[in-house]
């Protein structure tokens, strides 16, 4: 299959993006084939999305000229694109919850007679949708009641229904476990053998290499270079998107671990949480291991207050503790940085400064004293390397990587020993990871205990002293780091034995 | 999306990089970024100020003291039920119950005088009610997690209907000995050294409101709650606990309000302040403040109170009829929050 000798399905010629004070895409020229996986790589903000945002024509270049086999596409709206037979599937699900399946794929196109739907045939046209992406569930069925993996392949039936050329999606396996991602992959090699073109954005670097055809490299809003996978490697995908080599995606300092910081038994919470136990001591980092749905996140709510739990009990060096809410497990010197960040993290109309000393207002009766709250964020963001020209910019418009930092400066302004990391590095892109993971590392080495929740294997193999593995509210295993491997860590999550993950 | 967020971070991280002597630049950005918070109050200054020049060229009769002090004395009741108001909207709640607090604090004040009770006293006993009603609409919402706009709807109909049951829907009188600017009145009507009372009364309240909101911990709790609850109460906020007291902050200043209103005339007019909730949530939206929370300030709040005043003074002065006023005062709510959302677009285009 040599790309040069077929028309391009899309061709982009000299595409320029312009935003106020940024040119986020610049010049790019590059073809899309038909039947290919074409992956764009690239850190954020090298354009990637907004390259996208153009395709589907969310967004109108200011330069620059898309063809579509050959012939110059007018730029109007989303709805024309998706007659072009060009589809999104958002990062961000763009279903409508409170509607069925069958409702949801066909949104828009639906048929009628006098105006009237008929309901049976949307039904059978979504079951056979379904059964062209591997979902075998009832069309029926009101989406929110689905999973996120469930709902992604209903957005991937929902773009076949609009017999698409050229389905873009935006980092599909974000919130995908490791089951889920397989099956995603095969939906993939199905669309792509029916000649669909897949522009796919990723940045998990395995992933690129399990589903690319062709990767470009974005920077700064330029391509850096388009290639065939097979002329890449990690290391020098890496340089392409960072622009220079990083030494360790995980620096994992030398664990020294000391005496037993926090210690949870028994935690019991119905129809969650089952006789829940595990210690963590200082300097250490231990991981949550699990699949989505296991209790790894429930289980960190729940030693930390946020949700009730009917039993167990919470020992923080060797005192056990009486926690009722959060601002109880707080005081006693826990934190909890969510999974979610905009969710129930940030308080994003809230400037840095505020959002840094929201556990610890410093106050002298009651008036907030704001020369020490300027000085306490401005130490905090020299510290951890915060970049923001100001304290007092609202955290809505820093990068994913310096929000998180403005969480975890929180926390150790809240002087937290224990602190729960849940999927921290979730949104960010390969630089700001290997700086969050060296900022946890120095974390434990100065004597916190670490909990680090993460649906990356990679991620949690690198960087725990320890795992503690997850099943259906249970704890299901425990495995030192010179027993982890892959396959060891499945099992024990999924309950297979060790031999049928092979 | 997420690039967005990235390229804006890439321009202030270049000016970030930690250069010894960078501090003016940084201080000369947080200036900027300060002043930008104070746009959509700007732009309501803007707009204030257009209207009292206007007016003042309009009408001979706009740019008097008689006028000023009247315009003042109109706005007092919406204004001091506003503050309160503005910190139930930064906490993304509503609170439709005012106007029939007012009503029923004004009917419960003069009824005590009727009977003889001294007028501080009684006072004092209808700033109390209005805070029990705030306490019932804080303890609905925190605590049986009603949706404010529920809690507070039923409470306008319980509170509006044990009023007219206590007084049959009949106004009720007081003895006119305690009228004038001498006695009850003078909380509406009196002046110290040709300055209202009431103004006095609500500049000391809006320094107070002001200084609460911007430099105590009660008022970044307020914000904080407003802009992300569940982050709040994971950052060991006692959301329950704030959200009680900014109702019952807002009822305070409710029933003190129904009581300025019956000051000027000594009667208690259980139909009085019918639609007063929609002119306070309309004043405090005008001034910048979000439905949707973490946004709004004392200063915009006023500003918006003030605006809405003076075209309805200026509607009188030019001989405009009052239906046409108010479509005038539907027009300027729909650009208040035209405007916000435009700006609020622009914020999110950069970030999200």
């Amino acid at each position: 299959m040599q790309p040069s000798l077929r028309t391009p399905l899309i061709r982009l010629q000299n595409i320029c993006k312009r935003f106020p004070g940024v040119l986020a895409v610049d010049d790019v020229n590059l073809d899309i084939y038909p039947g290919e996986v074409h992956v764009v790589a690239g850190e954020n903000g090298a354009g990637k999305s907004t390259l996208m945002k153009l395709l589907s024509q969310v967004e109108r270049p200011t330069s620059g000229t898309v063809l579509l086999n050959g012939r110059e596409v007018p730029f109007v709206n989303p709805q024309h694109a998706q007659r072009l037979g060009i589809s999104m599937v958002y990062q961000e699900f763009a279903l409508a919850p409170h509607l069925t399946v069958a409702q949801n794929i066909v949104l828009g196109r639906e048929s009628t007679l006098f105006g009237v739907i008929n309901q049976r045939a949307e039904v059978e046209q979504a079951r056979q949708l379904l059964q062209r992406v591997g979902l075998h569930i009832d069309p029926k069925r009101i989406v929110s009641t689905l999973s996120v993996a469930e709902q992604q392949l209903v957005e991937i039936a929902k773009a076949l229904d609009i017999d698409a050329k050229l389905v873009i999606m935006d980092e599909p396996t974000a919130t995908l476990t490791d089951q889920e991602i397989i099956h995603l992959f095969s939906v993939i090699r199905g669309l792509t053998a029916q000649g669909i073109a897949v522009f796919y954005i990723s940045h998990r670097l395995d992933e690129i290499f399990q589903i690319a055809d062709r990767v470009t490299v974005m920077r700064d809003g330029k391509v850096v270079a388009t290639l065939p996978r097979s002329d890449l490697d990690q290391q020098k995908l890496i340089r392409l998107m960072v622009g220079r080599d990083i030494q360790h995606l995980y620096p994992k300092p030398e664990p020294r671990p000391g005496p037993v910081m926090l210690r949870v038994e028994g935690i019991t919470r119905r129809g969650v949480l089952h006789q829940c136990s595990f210690e963590v001591r200082a300097g250490e980092i231990l991981g949550f291991a699990g699949l989505i749905g296991s209790g790894r996140t429930e289980l960190a709510r729940a030693v930390f207050g946020a949700d009730p739990i009917d039993a167990g009990s919470v020992w923080l060096e060797g005192k056990r503790l009486s926690i009722k809410s959060p601002a109880s497990a707080i005081a006693a010197g826990i934190g909890y940085l969510t999974e979610d960040r905009k969710r129930d993290g940030l308080a994003m109309t809230l400037d840095i400064a505020q959002n840094i000393t929201l556990t610890n207002l410093p106050t002298v009766a009651s008036w907030i004293d704001l020369g020490k709250e300027e000085r306490i964020a401005v130490r905090a963001r020299d510290r951890l390397k915060i970049r923001a020209p100001s304290v007092h910019r609202k955290v809505a418009v820093l990068s994913g990587g310096n929000q998180q930092k403005v969480i975890v400066a929180r926390w150790l302004e809240a002087q937290a020993r224990v602190l729960f990391f849940d999927e921290p590095s979730r949104g960010i892109d390969v630089n700001a990871k290997s700086e969050l993971f060296e900022l946890i590392g120095t974390l434990a080495s100065e004597g916190r205990a670490i909990v680090l929740i993460s649906s990356y294997l990679p991620e949690l193999m690198n960087m725990c002293d320890r795992l503690v593995v997850l099943r259906e509210g249970h704890i299901a295993g425990e495995l030192e780091r010179s027993q982890f491997t892959e396959e060891r860590i499945m099992a024990l999550a999924t309950g297979a034995s060790e031999g049928d993950m092979l | 999306m997420k690039d967005t967020i990235r390229s804006t971070d890439e321009v202030m991280g270049d000016e970030a990089a930690p250069v010894p002597g960078a501090q003016p630049v940084w201080q000369r950005l947080r200036l900027k970024g300060r002043l930008g918070d104070f746009i959509a109050q700007m732009t309501a200054a803007g707009a204030l100020i257009v209207v009292f020049t206007f007016l003042s060229f309009a009408s001979p009769d706009f740019l008097t003291t008689d006028n000023l002090i009247n315009i003042i004395e109109q706005n007092a009741v919406t204004a001091t039920i506003a503050l309160g108001m503005t910190f139930v909207i930064i906490t993304a709640g509503i609170d439709l119950s005012v106007g029939s607090t007012a009503a029923m604090t004004g009917v419960l004040g003069v009824e005590l005088i009727a009977h003889g009770m001294s007028w501080p006293l009684a006072l004092l006993i209808a700033i109390g009610a209005g805070g029990i009603v705030g306490l019932g609409n804080g303890l609905l919402i925190s605590f049986t997690k009603l949706n404010p706009f529920i809690a507070t709807l039923g409470m306008m109909t319980v509170v509006r209907g044990l009023t007219d049951v206590y007084t049959n829907a009949v106004v009720v009188v007081g003895p006119t000995s305690v009228l004038g600017p001498d006695n009850f009145g003078v909380i509406g009507l009196g002046k110290v050294a040709g300055i209202p009372v009431a103004l006095m009364i609500l500049v000391v309240l809006s320094i107070i409101a002001h200084f609460l909101l911007s430099r105590t911990r009660l008022g970044r709790y307020t914000y904080a709650i407003g802009s992300n609850e569940e982050a709040a109460r994971l950052s060991g906020i006692p959301v329950k606990k704030y959200l009680l007291a900014v109702y019952v902050i807002l009822g305070l200043l409710t029933g003190l309000a129904g009581m300025i209103a019956v000051s000027r005339l000594g009667i208690g007019e259980p139909n009085f302040g019918i639609g007063l909730e929609l002119d306070v949530i309309a004043a405090t939206v005008i001034g910048g403040a979000s439905l949707f929370g973490g946004q709004g300030t004392i200063v915009g709040t006023l500003i918006g109170v003030f605006l809405i005043g003076l075209i309805r003074d200026g509607s009188v002065l030019l001989d405009i009829n009052s239906f046409s006023q108010n479509v005038i005062i539907g027009v300027v709510i729909w650009l208040a929050v035209f405007w916000d959302q435009f700006r609020r677009r622009r914020i999110s285009s950069l970030s999200s």
